[in-house]
């Protein structure tokens, strides 16, 4: 019975922080966004600084007209929102956020599921390319998958250099093997994890899938309403995950300078922030790059530096076992 | 270009900057805008100047505005005098849906009787309430501000300096008469009563 609570209970705080965390960081978006153009962004929804912008928008989205095109293909184009949100939820579960088994639940090959399971959300953007029936929107769907194949492969090396140097594909286990001394160890591949991560949640600068002055808005312009919404929240849940991966996975997680045993949780969260910080930073610093740009960093930057890595982790590991 | 990435850094640097810096967003209905002096918001009509001479609608390129007027016969001021005939407002109209806001009225106008007012809050819903007549144009009157001061080192006035020269005259006229006032005694070689 109280396996059975337990299970429950690590469940309903996963989905409570999938809810509120996407909004929250969507809603500093707005904020940051804003100043960072040197505008307010948001003043009036909920009173105060506009705090409940993104709950007016949900209320704006659901009672919109649900429309499916006539020539779409009708079940993948409703299926598509939910396979591009809920593997987000997924990896949510196996991210460790605290030390003593802090986590949704913790898996053997951790990395490998939680990779894996991300690669499945881009199929949401896939599917709603194809099965739109826009031109619009099947570019934006060959772009999306362009962009997959490109920087799926350079996250995965990355990823790979960490598991090789602690051992275990296990997050919690990583996190265990982690010493301050892995950050400027790993760091090339962090880089390298990230920017690839915000290229397959098609943040910008990576965002020519729904380049929306060149193709509308990709394999998103036939949706309206709730549908949309939970493309858009998909992003957001995104950063969510790529940040808190990061910080797992490069950074160390619970480890800080202090109080790792009881703050351990404080410690994952505040580099998860800095971190989503980033990417809201880099969004409104950089302009959009060509889709031939896209490529050419993935395969001629991106995938020879984390090879590099990998070789760089792979002979440090040698020195240091023998 | 020092190095490669630099300019990349120095976009990051920039953004953040701004971010750190007072943001210029304007929260116009709840805050209202600090306008510069002579904004050209409504146009005010001191109708105690107005003579009819009717240059302000002649010369407005667009035609927006109306005046209708009559004329009237003031009895002689002094017995014995002649009647005059003076002109009276019957209308004053300006129409702000075809106002272009160019202010030639205001510059032709021989007697100052049209202002700039910074207010421009008269939205409407029907375009016909945009036409103020002669009494809403009057009450706008009371929102034209004083007008702004002169620049530190800037020539007087015209008024001032015309009004200076003739106080001037006057002093001069004033000071010859007194010296002539004086030098009339010193014609007597001693003066009584002056030597106690």
């Amino acid at each position: 019975m109280s396996d059975a609570l337990d299970i429950a209970l690590r469940l309903v705080a996963v989905f409570v922080v999938f809810l509120v965390f996407p909004l929250v960081i969507g809603q500093t978006e707005h904020k940051v966004m804003a100043h960072m153009q040197g505008r307010l962004g948001p003043m009036y929804a909920g009173g105060f600084h506009g705090w409940a912008q993104l709950v007016a928008d949900g209320v704006k989205f659901a009672q919109k007209e649900d429309i499916v095109p006539a020539g779409a293909d009708r079940r993948i184009f409703q299926l598509a929102p939910a396979v591009a949100l809920l593997p987000y939820l997924l990896v949510l579960v196996a991210i460790p956020i605290g030390p003593h088994n802090a986590v949704g639940q913790a898996l053997d090959a951790g990395i490998f599921f939680v990779l894996a399971v991300m690669g499945v959300g881009v199929l949401g953007s896939l599917m709603a390319g194809w099965a739109s029936a826009n031109k619009f929107s099947l570019l934006g769907g060959l772009r999306t998958a362009a962009q997959l194949l490109a920087y799926e492969l350079p996250m995965l090396l990355a990823a790979a250099s960490v598991a090789m140097a602690a051992g275990t594909l296990s997050l919690p286990g990583i996190i265990e093997a982690f010493h301050w001394w892995w950050v400027p160890w790993q760091i090339v591949g962090g880089v390298v994890f990230f920017t690839a991560g915000l290229a397959e949640l098609q943040r910008p600068p990576f965002d020519m899938p729904v380049a929306d002055s060149e193709i509308i808005f990709g394999a998103y312009t036939e949706y309206t309403g709730l549908r949309f919404a939970l493309f858009l929240l998909a992003e957001y849940a995104g950063i969510v995950v790529l940040c808190a991966l990061t910080s797992v996975l490069f950074l160390g997680g619970w480890h800080g300078p202090f109080g790792a045993d009881g703050l351990g949780w404080l410690w994952t969260l505040l580099k998860t922030v800095i971190l989503a910080f980033g990417v809201i930073w880099l969004r409104v610093t950089y302009p959009r790059l060509r889709e031939d740009q896209l490529q050419k960093l993935a395969w001629t930057v991106l995938i020879p530096l984390a090879l590099a890595q990998i070789a760089l982790t792979g002979v440090v590991k040698v020195v240091i076992s023998s | 270009m020092s190095f490669p990435g630099s300019g990349l850094a120095k976009g990051l640097a920039v953004t953040l900057r701004t971010m750190t810096k007072r943001s210029v967003t304007a929260q116009y209905p709840d805050v209202q805008p600090d306008l510069p002096p002579r904004t050209r918001g409504v146009i005010g009509l001191f109708e105690e100047n107005c003579t009819v001479c009717m240059l302000c609608a002649r010369e407005c390129p667009d035609w927006c505005i109306y005046i209708d007027s009559h004329k009237e016969t003031v009895p002689p001021a002094a017995p014995g005098g002649r009647e005059r005939s003076r002109n009276v407002l019957d209308r004053f109209a300006i129409d702000f849906a075809l106002c272009m806001y160019c202010g030639i009225c205001i510059e032709v106008c021989p007697f100052d009787a049209l202002f700039w007012s910074p207010e421009f809050e008269y939205a409407e819903t029907d375009i016909r309430e945009l036409t103020h007549e002669r009494d809403k144009l009057r009450e706008w009157m009371w929102t034209v501000p004083e007008p702004p001061a002169l620049d530190p080192a800037a020539e007087d006035p015209k008024e001032l300096t015309a009004a200076r020269k003739a106080a001037d005259k006057l002093a001069a006229q004033q000071a010859a008469e007194a010296e002539a006032r004086e030098e009339e005694p010193q014609d007597r070689p001693d003066t009584p009563g002056e030597g106690t």
